[in-house]
């Protein structure tokens, strides 16, 4: 029963399952793993980032701390006389200059109004008045002041270190200038990835270096950034806070890594666009997901191909099945013709015999002479007795052909009474020999059911057989019942024999299970019936009791269309045979 | 040849025809038609030589009746008769010590060939028998 419908399914489900069985795990790691490696990778590389503003602002923060701790050393020692003077302040910034390269650019004095009273650096600004200088006023009120980056009178940024030193109730400021440029190198030289860049901005978000590109777009953003600083919690030197925010000039993620400097006014600042700090970690991500991807369209394609080819083996291997069946059937039929032969030959044997011997009578008495005795009477007699045995071998081919003539396999109308007779006179000389006496009792217009009348032959006469098997040579009774029940037709045969034991009930139906003794039965018997009678929508089942005997019960759809009345039939009591 | 015969065969028809031509010519017989009725028959008359007997019979079948008569009368030959399906039977009857078998439908001469040798093989017997019977008393009475 090859259905095309069924295949289909069949290779679609496959299909379906290989591809979740495969997809699932592959998902699950991928999904998990990729999970769990971006999680790592990332906390990473923000761990990397914020060591590296760390120290970098460690490196900043003692810059300036040792420059201050320079010049107030200087201020300790030099007494305030000495530097009153220009040459020996010129002398110390030479000294200054040898000890620390550029990095002081000048050196001077600013007396409590502000003004420059002495003055040592390449510029000239002795006698300028700083009174309104941002670092004044606050070295006024702090010891220590360190300015924010401005261009100041010079016109070159720079930032000042402004120390102020009391002496006989007079307030002094010795001030001098920080190189930008190695400042600012201590910052910019801090670059990682494409967009990774590091500045410093105080706390109103005014750069305190330069940054490699021109940040002016990003400054209100910052600004914000500076102020939301305020307060924090982390504004504790060696903490560095790590944002990541959508920046508003490039519309890009970036991700932001401050890091507060000299006592929080600055803070130093690292941004990197999102993606390029991540730049490995995405690029990963994508291969991963490509492999996926390819894997996934070649698992989908192999599933696909693989199905289709698994069913279609399936297709072939139960179409062979088909075959199989077809062939064991025939087989079994050939088996049973073979057996019902023998038995036929048999039979006809025994009126032939008889006529042989009555021809031979014939002959004697001619010898002797018509004329002899009662001879002439006696040759008519053994004639007729010819001519009734001649009529019995005619009966009993006769049973023979219509039997063979049912080979066709085609599926009829098939009236089961007909059949059960037919089959019960095929069997009545085994049956006498055995000893076994068949009854049968049909139900009145059982109507037709939709068979192969070879087929069915088979049945019966495989349940006959089997029966007087079982009662032979003992003898017993064999009784075949047909009766109708709403929609099926309800055949029993039942025995009076040996009965089957009840561990082997289970296994009658299978093929080559057999009790007979080897080369008596082939096991084929029951297991044909079954498929025979499956396969017309039937059931077969059985009951039996050891010693006591063994009932088949058929039960046969009705053939659909007909009406009951085309199976109506004489019910013949067929007796003792 | 004065040999007398049963016939044993459900076939009443065979049976009766058979009987008739062997009476022609010159043999007595006795028929039954079934195992039993042979065994029976057998009993009611000790002179019979030469059973022939069907295999294949309702009831008592030919190779049961065979060992009954061997057990009791085992002087008594027996031919077995059978159609081609039971060739194996006759064997077995063979086996169970029948003199032969023979296939229905059989030569009238066949047949009556078969019965001679065996009524000559039970005459023989019985003949040793007697023989030594005689020695026996002669040496028992001591001349």
């Amino acid at each position: 029963m090859s259905d095309t419908h069924y295949y289909h399914g069949l290779a679609k489900s496959m299909m379906f399952t290989i591809i979740l069985v495969s997809f699932a795990p592959l998902l699950c790691i991928v999904l998990i793993a990729g999970y769990q490696y971006s999680v790592v990778y990332e906390e990473k590389v923000e761990a990397h980032l914020r060591e590296l503003v760390l120290k970098h602002d460690q490196s900043v923060d003692s810059y300036l701390e040792e420059k201050v701790a320079e010049i107030q050393v200087l201020a300790e020692i030099i007494e305030l006389g000495r530097l009153h003077d220009p040459a020996s302040l010129q002398a110390l910034h030479d000294a200054l200059v040898r000890g620390h390269g550029s990095d002081f650019v000048d050196l001077g004095l600013v007396n409590s109004e502000g003004i420059q009273v002495a003055y040592a650096g390449p510029y000239k600004l002795q006698g300028v008045d700083y009174s309104e200088e941002e670092w004044f006023k606050a070295a006024r009120e702090r010891k220590v002041h360190v300015s924010d980056v401005g261009l100041g009178l010079r016109g070159v940024p720079h930032f000042t270190i402004a120390l102020r030193l009391d002496e006989n109730g007079q307030e002094w400021v010795l001030r001098t200038t920080l190189d930008f440029i190695s400042f600012n190198k201590l910052v910019e030289d801090i670059r990682i990835g494409e967009t990774g860049l590091a500045y410093i901005i105080n706390r109103l978000a005014e750069f305190q270096t330069t940054p490699r590109r021109d940040m002016t777009a990003e400054v209100p953003f910052l600004r914000q950034m500076a102020a939301s600083m305020t307060g924090r919690s982390d504004m504790v030197r060696g903490r560095a806070a790590i944002a990541v925010e959508t920046n508003p000039a490039t519309g890009r993620e970036t991700l932001f890594v401050t890091s507060p400097i000299k006592n929080g006014d600055w803070i130093m600042v690292y941004q990197q666009d999102a993606a390029d700090a991540f730049s490995d970690l995405n690029r990963s991500r994508n291969l991963a997901l490509v492999v996926l991807l390819l894997g996934g369209i070649s698992i989908a394609v192999m599933a696909y191909l693989m199905s289709k080819r698994m069913a279609r083996k399936v297709a072939r291997a139960d179409a062979a099945k088909d075959i199989m069946n077809e062939q064991v059937i025939e087989a079994g039929k050939l088996a049973s013709v073979g057996e019902l032969a023998a038995g036929i030959a048999h039979e006809i044997n025994n009126p032939v015999a008889i006529m042989v011997e009555e021809a031979g009578w014939i002959q004697d008495l001619l010898e002797e002479g018509l004329g002899e005795d009662d001879n002439e009477r006696e040759v008519q007699r053994a004639l007729n007795q010819i001519r009734t045995q001649g009529g019995r071998c005619k009966e009993i081919t006769h049973k023979l052909l219509s039997f063979a003539r049912k080979i066709d396999p085609t599926v009829k109308s098939v009236c089961l009474n007909e059949l059960v007779l037919e089959i019960v006179l095929l069997s009545e000389q085994r049956a006498k020999y055995a000893n076994v006496i068949i009854e049968t009792s049909l139900g009145d217009s059982i109507p037709p059911v939709e068979a192969s009348p070879s087929e069915m032959q088979q049945v019966f006469l495989n349940l006959v057989n089997n029966a007087i098997d079982a009662m032979d040579p003992g003898g017993g009774n064999l009784d075949i019942m047909t009766r109708v029940e709403d929609d099926t037709v309800v055949v029993s045969i039942a025995d009076t024999g040996c009965g089957i034991p009840q561990a082997n009930l289970s296994r009658i139906f299978d093929p080559f299970f057999t009790t007979k003794p080897v080369g008596k039965g082939t096991g084929l018997g029951l297991s044909i019936i079954y498929g025979i009678i499956n396969k017309m929508d039937g059931t077969i089942s059985v009951n039996s009791a050891l010693d006591q005997g063994t009932k088949f019960t058929i039960r046969l759809p009705v053939a659909e269309g007909e009406d009951g009345g085309a199976c109506d039939f004489r019910t013949n009591e067929h007796g003792a045979s | 040849m004065p040999a007398n015969i049963l016939l044993v065969d459900d076939e009443q028809g065979f049976v009766d025809t058979m009987a008739k031509r062997l009476d022609n010519r010159g043999l007595t017989v006795t028929t039954a038609y079934s195992g039993q009725e042979g065994v029976d028959a057998l009993a009611a008359n000790h002179s019979i030589d030469v059973v022939i007997m069907d295999v294949k019979m309702p009831g008592m079948d030919g190779n049961e009746a065979l060992k009954v008569v061997k057990a009791e009368y085992p002087l008594v030959e027996v031919i077995m008769l059978t159609g081609h399906a039971t060739v194996e039977s006759a064997i077995e009857g063979m086996k169970s010590g029948a003199f032969d078998y023979m296939m229905k439908p059989c030569d009238l001469d066949e047949l009556l060939e078969k019965v001679e040798e065996a009524y000559d093989k039970k005459q023989a017997q019985e003949t040793k028998i007697l023989e030594a019977r005689a020695r026996h008393i002669v040496l028992r009475r001591g001349d």
